[in-house]
């Protein structure tokens, strides 16, 4: 029998998540997929998984977990979530084997909105249309198309146990501040007078507390549209910011409707798009202002951190994890926001 | 009139090919045909194309396929796409607007939109089964189809507030629109029918049998008829006749 991962205890907003189920935008299907697609393959790479597989992402509201039936390898990636194994701190991105009878707990921490959990194997869970993503508006993907829950049991195929001590991942570009988010202006940057671009631009804009996987919303200077607000409904891309009549942006995240009748007044690159989804609730941002070539250049760079082989090396124990937590960030150097 | 065709970049990762800001059948044709166009032939890189009512946002990867070389593209297939596009279907799909055998309506809506409109229910079932709607785009929820062609006394605005989650398979009636709801959820429109076919159905081959440009015409039928059709769709036949749309001439 395949071993499984019992999962103990979930918030609100754990799910399954693969890299996302493409191709049917054109019905009125969303992707969804991860929130922060750098974290999510991070974590499948270190685990030895193709970079797109099955794996949790867990929300602020946390996850407990325990492996059945035999040892589970893990990788968990994240920056700020506290992660517990019986009760002793490890780092927030980190590889580890769990065996039956410990218990595993992840909890939001100082930062970071979205941790990822991959498996070291293959998740056993039938795709939809091509696809084990969860939408839980549309009910599609992962377990029943809903979350997970207390009392799930993910059956685990292709089980390897992973390293025996944990591993912190040494994942630098992980720790990627939100202070500044790079778009591109449009596609209907058009439906703003020149000085709205410039007071979306200046921002500041805070991040509101009634996020989820399908959009974030901001507070800040209310915008006002050179035509009124009514469009006739488009395409909608993952990251677009539309501006709706009250004049405050919502950028449109991983579980957006796949169309939509606001203005998009412009689109947060690739690259920031994790970068915005770890923000927390209060963050505080603004927008810089890039050109096709610019965003293109920050992807392929962004691409470029995954290509060598992801680096680990020994969790030191001390007996004040928050300093603990505090050093690892600080291996590799500091990255810059720009990118 | 032919409008101009605009590329907007919504980031480096999504083009939209915009052919004007209206619903209009003949801007939709030029959204249909170039998403035909590429289809058929897909440049290496892109992911997938969207087309809705006026636009066509086209998906792609840009460290595979730039910018300059999709939109090159894009300019070429959309000067003479029209000639490459197959002629759409025209889809019989039966609807109910009685009271299904449970006693419930089908058409839950239906005294409301008289209300509305000042017409007999009767009318308004009459009206909405006369028509032939063009699919024009999916959006908003799985297999949730937007249709031109209501008949103007049958265009009630949509809700102030949303009503609770429609049945599965609603047809639906607001803001100048008839739409198909497969999936239940909250909605600002109003459900007038229920179809027993399915336009949406994950586990059936033929997931989506219906595409954006297809033309929809309803046959009321009883409520024995409809139950009997919901057997035969929830088994995973797709309960529609389907033909051959033959485009009327026009100038």
């Amino acid at each position: 029998m395949s071993p499984h991962l019992a999962i103990l205890a979930a918030g609100p907003s754990v799910t399954l998540q693969d890299a996302g189920r493409h191709g049917y935008l054109r019905y009125g299907i969303t992707a969804a997929g991860p929130m922060d697609p750098l974290a999510f393959a991070t974590a499948n790479l270190a685990a030895g998984n193709p970079e797109g597989a099955t794996a949790i992402e867990v929300s602020t509201g946390g996850i407990t977990v325990a492996a059945e039936g035999g040892p589970l390898g893990l990788v968990l990636a994240s920056t700020g979530f506290r992660v517990a194994l019986d009760g002793q701190a490890l780092p927030a991105s980190v590889a580890l084997t769990l065996e039956p009878g410990r218990t595993l707990a992840v909890r939001a921490g100082a930062g970071g909105a979205w941790c990822y959990i991959a498996v070291c194997g293959r998740v056993a869970v039938a795709p939809t249309l091509g696809s084990t993503a969860t939408h839980t508006r549309s009910g599609l993907g992962g377990l029943d198309g809903r979350a997970l829950a207390a009392g799930d049991r993910l059956a685990v195929e292709e089980a390897r146990a992973g390293a025996g001590d944990a591993q912190a991942l040494v994942a630098p570009w992980l720790d990627r501040p939100a202070e500044v988010i790079r778009v591109v202006l449009g596609p209907q940057d058009d439906a703003f007078a020149p000085d709205q671009i410039a007071a979306f631009l200046a921002g500041p804009w805070t991040v509101g507390g009634r996020g989820d996987r399908m959009a974030y919303f901001l507070d800040g200077p209310r915008l006002t549209h050179a035509r009124g607000h009514d469009i006739v409904s488009d395409g909608i891309a993952m990251g677009a910011i539309q501006v709706p009549g009250e004049g405050l942006p919502i950028v449109l995240m991983a579980d957006r409707q796949s169309t939509g009748g606001y203005p998009k007044i412009a689109t947060v690159i690739g690259p920031d798009l994790g970068r915005l989804a770890q923000a927390q609730a209060g963050a505080r941002l603004r927008f810089s202002a890039v050109s096709v070539a610019e965003a293109v250049a920050a992807r392929r760079a962004e691409a470029a951190c995954l290509v060598p082989d992801i680096q680990t090396e020994p969790v030191i124990r001390t007996a004040f994890p928050s300093e603990l937590l505090l050093g690892l960030n600080l291996v590799g150097g500091v990255i810059d926001a720009k990118g | 009139m032919e409008q101009t065709l605009r590329l907007l970049d919504a980031g480096e990762a999504a083009l939209v090919a915009e052919f004007g800001s209206t619903v209009d059948p003949a801007i939709n044709d030029r959204v249909l045909a170039l998403d035909a166009a590429l289809r058929a032939d897909p440049p290496e890189g892109v992911r997938e194309t969207v087309p809705t009512y006026r636009s066509l946002m086209i998906h792609y990867d840009p460290l595979v396929l730039s910018r300059e070389a999709l939109a090159g593209r894009v300019m070429a297939l959309a000067d003479g796409a029209n000639a490459s596009r197959a002629a759409p279907t025209l889809w019989t799909l039966p609807c109910c607007y009685a009271e299904t055998s449970d006693g419930e309506p089908c058409g839950e809506d239906v005294a409301a939109i008289a209300a509305l409109t000042g017409l007999s229910p009767e009318r308004v079932a009459a009206l909405h089964a006369g028509a032939t709607y063009r699919v024009y785009m999916y959006g908003f929820a799985p297999g949730f189809a937007y249709l031109g062609g209501l008949p103007k006394a049958l265009a009630v605005p949509r809700r102030a507030k949303p009503r609770p989650p429609h049945p599965a398979n609603a047809l639906l009636v607001g803001g100048g629109l008839a739409a198909v709801g497969t999936v239940p959820m909250p909605t600002g429109w109003y459900v007038i029918a229920r179809t027993p076919a399915r336009l949406y159905a994950p586990e059936r081959d033929e997931t989506f049998p219906v595409a954006a440009g297809d033309r929809i015409r309803f046959e009321p039928v009883d409520a024995a008829t409809y139950a009997a059709l919901e057997r035969r769709a929830a088994a995973g036949e797709v309960v529609a006749r389907r033909e051959s749309f033959a485009e009327e001439a026009t100038p």
